[in-house]
């Protein structure tokens, strides 16, 4: 299969910090992959750059051979990029409805209004938040703003789906739906790449890690494999437990 | 049905507006000509401001600018030609200072807003002083105060119309996104700077049009009175005692205000901007929402108490 994403020699520095070093990795179309690391190895830092939320200091995004970095995240979202933040974010003036109407009605060609809202109830069912159209998007739970962002995202009809540790922050069952959920995404031909720490769901999930550890790319290849290389325990565990 | 009804009732109050100077005197017609400027200056406040909540308090800036540009360009142009100009320079301000500003966010933007109406009325002023070598301009026009006020209230019904055009489209949608989470709208496709500008630009240049119409109503004009930082204050207020984010809300709120600063500035002269300061704070402390919002929000409120009441009544009698 082609490449849908090319990473190529991704750089960000905040001054004499470089969060991420030298990112290069592609994505084929219809993979799903974790993106993997320890705290501040440069993970949501990658992740913002490939959306267009942070400006690359130097490297290339390729998107379908097209190239992402320097555009801004509206370019980069009517492009096929789609996304959920780390922390929820909703638009807390309007109600779950208009929240995904808000995508649909901004993607590349948007339909008519009223298709517009036959497609968001099917995209409030597809998330399991049928029937809770009229509700103030700010009062519902936890789970149900992750469901709302993520039906957000989906609303912009990505080719690639980044999701940022979405999973993290739910209990056991709604994690189990939430694997559901991602992984019917994927079924649908939806390309993804998740940041994520539930290893449960990383192994249930992605047949793919790449590996980031102080910015740069450490491990690249298949979930099990990656997960054994000592490096990566090095990374994870710091150094003493690698040796024995 | 109902919007058919609500356009003629529009209608028969704007004809009614319309035809007022022919029974009112000239203090009548002086008196509806302030209270419709305020409207619009509120209600074009609101377009840009209300959704995307970048308070802006440079509406004095762009009102002064017509109000300048008509006293300097009026013998020379045709009156029609001179709003045309005006409209003209109020567009490429409000683009400049959009470009440049409309990435502040909070606090900031509303800083550099009110340090931009102050600028633009030292330029003006030292301009006046060094190159024309005068301060004050008289500004004789031949027509009279009814003929401003046609004018303005034809411009507050086109402003009205934008705002409904504008919240019915998609591009409503927009400017509450904007004034929800940027990085969200422009995540969801939404070119935010442009959606900004372009809403920046169009509340401007209806603000700038007010100043130019309503210019020859002081027949002597001078920065400190069409530069008068006040004039931002009221209409901020005015806007946000309504209900900046609803269409009528800049209206709900002029109209009283505007009966109350007149009836102080004439009983209280020397404690007018004390009264007008405490006010600001009740405001913004006991109607943070507006009035529309207040309203709404105990309507439904009611509804729900009733819609629960009746539910308990159906099962105990069942």
């Amino acid at each position: 299969m082609q490449d849908l994403l090319d990473v190529r020699n991704l750089t960000k520095r905040f001054g004499g910090l470089t969060a991420v070093n030298d990112l290069s990795f592609t994505l084929r179309q219809g993979e799903v992959a974790a993106l993997l690391g320890p705290n501040g190895s440069g993970k949501t830092t990658a992740l913002n750059m490939i959306s267009g939320f942070q400006p690359a200091s130097s490297g290339t995004v390729l998107l379908d051979g097209e190239r992402l970095t320097g555009r801004p995240p509206h370019w980069i979202s009517h492009a096929g990029v789609a996304r959920t933040f780390q922390l929820v974010r909703v638009l807390s003036s309007l109600n779950v409805e208009e929240n995904i109407l808000a995508a649909v009605m901004f993607r590349k060609n948007p339909p008519a209004k009223e298709t517009a809202q036959e497609e968001v109830q099917r995209l409030l069912e597809d998330v399991g938040l049928a029937g809770r159209s009229n509700e103030n998007a700010a009062s519902l739970t936890y789970i149900d703003q992750k469901r709302m962002e993520l039906a957000r995202a989906l609303a912009s009809k990505p080719k690639l789906l980044l999701l940022d540790e979405w999973l993290a922050g739910l209990n056991p069952s709604e994690l189990s739906i939430g694997i559901g959920l991602i992984s019917n995404l994927n079924e649908k031909g939806i390309t993804i790449l998740l940041v994520e720490h539930v290893m449960d769901a990383i192994r249930a999930l992605c047949p793919r890690a790449v590996v980031m550890n102080a910015g740069r790319k450490i491990a690249d290849g298949a979930t099990a494999e990656v997960l054994r290389d000592p490096e990566v325990v090095r990374a994870y565990l710091g150094g003493a437990h690698a040796v024995a | 049905m109902i919007a058919a009804f609500s356009f003629t009732a529009l209608a028969a109050v704007f004809t009614a507006l319309a035809a007022a100077p022919f029974f009112l005197g000239t203090y009548g017609t002086g008196f509806l000509l302030g209270l419709v400027g305020y409207v619009t200056l509120a209600s074009a406040w609101a377009l840009f401001s209300g959704p995307t909540r970048y308070v802006s308090l440079a509406t004095v800036a762009f009102f002064g600018i017509g109000a300048y540009t008509v006293a300097v360009l009026y013998e020379t142009l045709p009156s029609w030609l001179v709003l045309v100009v005006a409209a003209l320079i109020g567009l490429v301000v409000a683009l400049l200072v959009g470009l440049s500003t409309l990435r502040l966010a909070g606090v900031y933007f509303v800083i550099f807003t009110f340090g931009l109406a102050e600028l633009i009325r030292q330029i003006v002023t030292w301009y006046e002083v060094n190159i024309t070598g005068t301060l004050g301009r008289y500004l004789f026009v031949d027509y009279g105060p009814e003929v401003v006020y046609w004018k303005l209230l034809a411009l507050c019904a086109v402003t009205l119309a934008i705002g409904y055009l504008v919240k019915r489209s998609r591009w409503g949608l927009a400017l509450k996104m904007i004034g929800d989470d940027e990085v969200v709208a422009e995540h969801c496709g939404l070119p935010t700077a442009r959606v900004k500008l372009a809403l920046f630009a169009a509340s401007s240049v209806i603000i700038t049009l007010v100043g130019a119409i309503q210019a020859p109503r002081w027949t002597y004009i001078e920065p400190t009175i069409v530069f008068n930082p006040t004039i931002s204050f009221l209409t901020l207020i005015m806007a946000l005692l309504g209900g900046a984010g609803r269409l009528w809300g800049p209206v709900v709120g002029a109209v009283p205000l505007f009966l109350l600063f007149e009836w102080l500035s004439a009983n209280f002269p020397d404690h007018y901007s004390i009264i007008l300061g405490l006010l600001f704070i009740a405001i913004v402390f006991v109607l943070p929402n507006g009035v529309l919002g207040f309203l709404e929000e105990h309507w439904t409120r009611l509804r729900a108490n009733r819609s629960a009441k009746s539910d308990l009544e159906k099962r105990e009698a069942g």
